[in-house]
């Protein structure tokens, strides 16, 4: 009885623990500084125009991010995902201008410029570099002009949140997968039709496999509309195959997850 | 014990941190390009005898579906020349590479044999050449005179296979017919395959005949007819040739139209300069007003679930297109640009609305949502009117009049379809003159 007892405290605890570190609304609130990090990567995640040439939309309300953060740069759409892993956005921009004040980093901004003033190379905006630096914003360190390489990426593992690919990496994978889907136009727009699937590349973007995420769903009597879509979605990565990957950072895109949703095109 | 336990925990833990490192991407777009298909010969048993291998089914019934498919602007059919397996092979297992090097993604082959005396048994399989496996195989059993309906068939199996979206190959055209000079125009009501094949004439000529239209459930035919020079609504049976007289309306009746249940059929009445919107049941005979009012109310036609009518009324002063509920109340103006608009049809799919617009001396096709939104004009011309739609809603059909030269030379009037698109524009070739066309629903049903 006893021991019975101590092990539901046990695994009970254990849950506590998984939740409050995997969760991430809970994340967002205790560690401020993870905010400000996911919130940066996340402007190339949501836009797919890389680098606006002037901020248009709310230039007024965000004159402080945009002197601060970055000149150039398309201000980030806050609009909810629903995505598992995204830690959601803070609901207004005011917060990020607070946090931004609170915690102004000298070297996070240079960083963040050499992403606009470089827009051509590739290896421009990492957010490996970023998280690192977040860990040392940790520990108190603030060594400036030290830039992590290799040991970020592998540090990067441990960090949950920030393994992103840069804006001109998502999109150049986009722009090879854009053009080897072709989309079965029978399907209704109306419908929440998404298709996850995840691929494992080799270094040189060889394709190792590919799966779909909701296999059961294959299969289910009245699931023909994704059935039909999550096959054109598999025939579109192997006409990919190999797929152009960037020179480095294996680790981060040796798996990937992509998410197949023709509702936009569908509407026409 | 305890140890194993939190053992598995650590493990849950790291497996949930890993699969949150996921790198996710989103593929928001694609592109609408033909779908490059390969249609090989079918294989042809040995067994069946010489009188129906003369009819070279084998060549014909792949030919035919690969000419169904490209005009659908969706599939790309590969030359038959490229390829590399012979039939045979090809469709008991393919060599998904050779197929692939061709640049194929997906691949049809079939294979026809006897099934009894003079019955044959046509199987096609459709395989997906890159992830190299099977999609559908399906056998059919006829006649061999009936090949082309059956490569119709198999055409609509492989369309909804591929788009998800049922096909509109196993359909026919009614239309009316149009021959002789100009001022003695003879127009015949005529039937044909949804492919311009197998054209019939149901009637002689000698009265006047317009705006034939399918009901969606069966094989009946409602039109206009000039009979004895009063032009009157009639319900024509094609599988028993019976004409009838709808309703007993003291005057002109025009421009029917069956409801999707196919159990009424809704018109035009005129009387006095002014036309109002009628529904006659057609089993019963009962006869209903739908609209009251001193314009000119016509052109209805029911939305798919039957529970609104858009039709036009130049209420406004100008022609427009307006919807209202199946009893006449809630009536709604739907189009607001510039023109006048007319001959709403609404769409089986039931999210658009097409019509034609004039504007400027020019005639368009066009579609709009339900509540008149989202306008899209598909084509323009000297003078088109009458769209009708495929079954599945993505093709419309409509007939188009070329201008004559000064001398009268010239000129004259052919059905075309258009897709949604907007780009997919083809002629769909007649012996005659055409205009008028109406779409029936599948032949072999839903």
């Amino acid at each position: 009885m006893q021991k019975s007892l101590k092990i539901s405290f046990i695994a009970h605890f254990i849950i506590l623990i998984i939740s409050s570190v995997t969760l991430p609304f809970l994340m967002g609130r205790v560690q401020a500084p993870l905010v400000i990090s996911v919130d940066l990567v996340q402007i190339g995640d949501r836009t797919n125009i890389p680098y606006a040439p002037k901020v248009s939309d709310g230039e007024k309300t965000d004159k402080k991010i945009k002197d601060r953060v970055v000149t150039g740069q398309a201000p980030p759409k806050i609009v909810p995902k629903e995505k598992p892993d995204a830690v959601p956005l803070p609901e207004n921009i005011k917060k990020i201008k607070e946090l931004l004040e609170k915690r102004q980093n000298p070297v996070k901004v240079e960083e963040l410029k050499k992403q606009t003033s470089e827009f051509e190379k590739k290896e421009i905006f990492d957010p490996n570099k970023i998280s690192a630096l977040i860990d040392k914003s940790k520990k108190d360190n603030a060594e400036a002009n030290n830039k992590p390489s290799l040991e970020a990426t592998q540090s990067q593992q441990k960090n949950i949140v920030t393994s992103k690919l840069t804006i001109t990496q998502e999109d150049a994978i986009k722009a090879q997968i854009f053009k080897c889907w072709n989309i079965p136009i029978g399907l209704p727009y109306n419908e929440n039709l998404t298709v996850r699937i995840k691929i494992k590349l080799n270094p040189d973007g060889s394709l190792v496999s590919s799966e779909i995420l909701d296999q059961a769903r294959m299969s289910m009597t009245g699931q023909t509309y994704y059935k039909i879509l999550a096959e054109s979605a598999l025939r579109a990565v192997k006409l990919c195959n190999p797929l152009k990957v960037p020179s480095s950072g294996y680790e981060k895109w040796k798996e990937m997850q992509l998410n197949f949703d023709a509702k936009e095109m569908l509407k026409g | 014990m305890k140890y194993k336990i939190f053992t598995i925990f650590a493990l849950f833990f790291i497996l949930t941190v890993k699969s949150f490192a996921l790198v996710s991407v989103d593929i928001t777009r694609g592109n609408l390009d033909p779908l490059p298909t390969a249609i090989s010969d079918f294989y042809l048993d040995s067994k069946l005898n010489d009188n129906i291998k003369k009819l070279q089914l084998e060549s014909k019934i792949p030919e035919l579906i690969k000419n169904n498919l490209s005009r659908s602007g969706l599939f790309f059919a590969l030359e038959k020349k490229s390829f590399i397996q012979k039939p045979e092979l090809a469709h008991n297992k393919p060599r998904f590479e050779d197929w692939a090097f061709i640049k194929a993604q997906v691949l049809v082959t079939g294979k026809i044999s006897l099934e009894k005396e003079n019955r044959l048994r046509v199987e096609f399989k459709l395989w997906d050449v890159v992830s190299a496996n099977e999609l559908s195989a399906l056998a059919f059993y006829t006649a061999p005179d009936n090949w082309r309906r059956v490569s119709h068939m198999i055409s609509d199996k492989i369309y909804e296979r591929l788009t998800g979206e049922k096909g509109y190959f196993d359909t026919r055209i009614i239309y009316v017919a149009e021959s002789g000079p100009k001022v003695d125009r003879k127009k015949r009501l005529a039937i044909m395959d949804q492919d311009g094949f197998g054209v019939k004439y149901l009637t002689l000529g000698n009265e006047l005949v317009l705006t034939p239209r399918f009901n969606p459930t069966s094989q009946h035919v409602t039109y206009m007819s000039y009979f004895k020079n009063l032009p009157r609504v009639y319900l024509l049976n094609l599988e028993t040739g019976i004409q009838d007289l709808v309703g007993d309306f003291p005057g002109m009746t025009f421009a029917p139209r069956f409801s999707p249940d196919g159990k009424k059929i809704i018109m035009s009445f005129a009387q006095e300069g002014n036309s109002d919107i009628y529904t006659m049941d057609i089993k019963t005979r009962i006869v209903e007003k739908i609209t009251d009012h001193p314009s000119i109310d016509t052109s209805p036609s029911y939305s798919p679930d039957g529970s609104y009518i858009a039709f036009n009324s130049d209420r406004s002063g100008f022609q427009q297109i307006y919807t209202m509920k199946s009893d006449g109340s809630n009536v709604k103006r739907i189009s607001f640009g510039e023109g006048l608009y007319g001959t709403p049809v609404w769409s089986p799919r039931g999210d658009l609305i097409a019509f034609t617009k004039l504007y400027r001396n020019k005639f368009y096709i066009g579609v709009m949502r339900s509540d008149g939104s989202g306008e899209r004009l598909l084509t323009e011309n000297y003078y088109q009117e009458a769209p009708s739609w495929a079954p599945n809603g993505r093709v419309l059909i409509f007939y188009r009049e070329t201008a004559s030269d000064s001398g009268g030379r010239g000129g004259g009037a052919k059905l075309w379809s258009i897709d949604l698109t907007g780009y997919n524009e083809r002629l769909i070739p007649t012996p005659t003159d055409a205009s008028d066309p109406s779409w029936s629903g599948l032949l072999s049903g839903k």
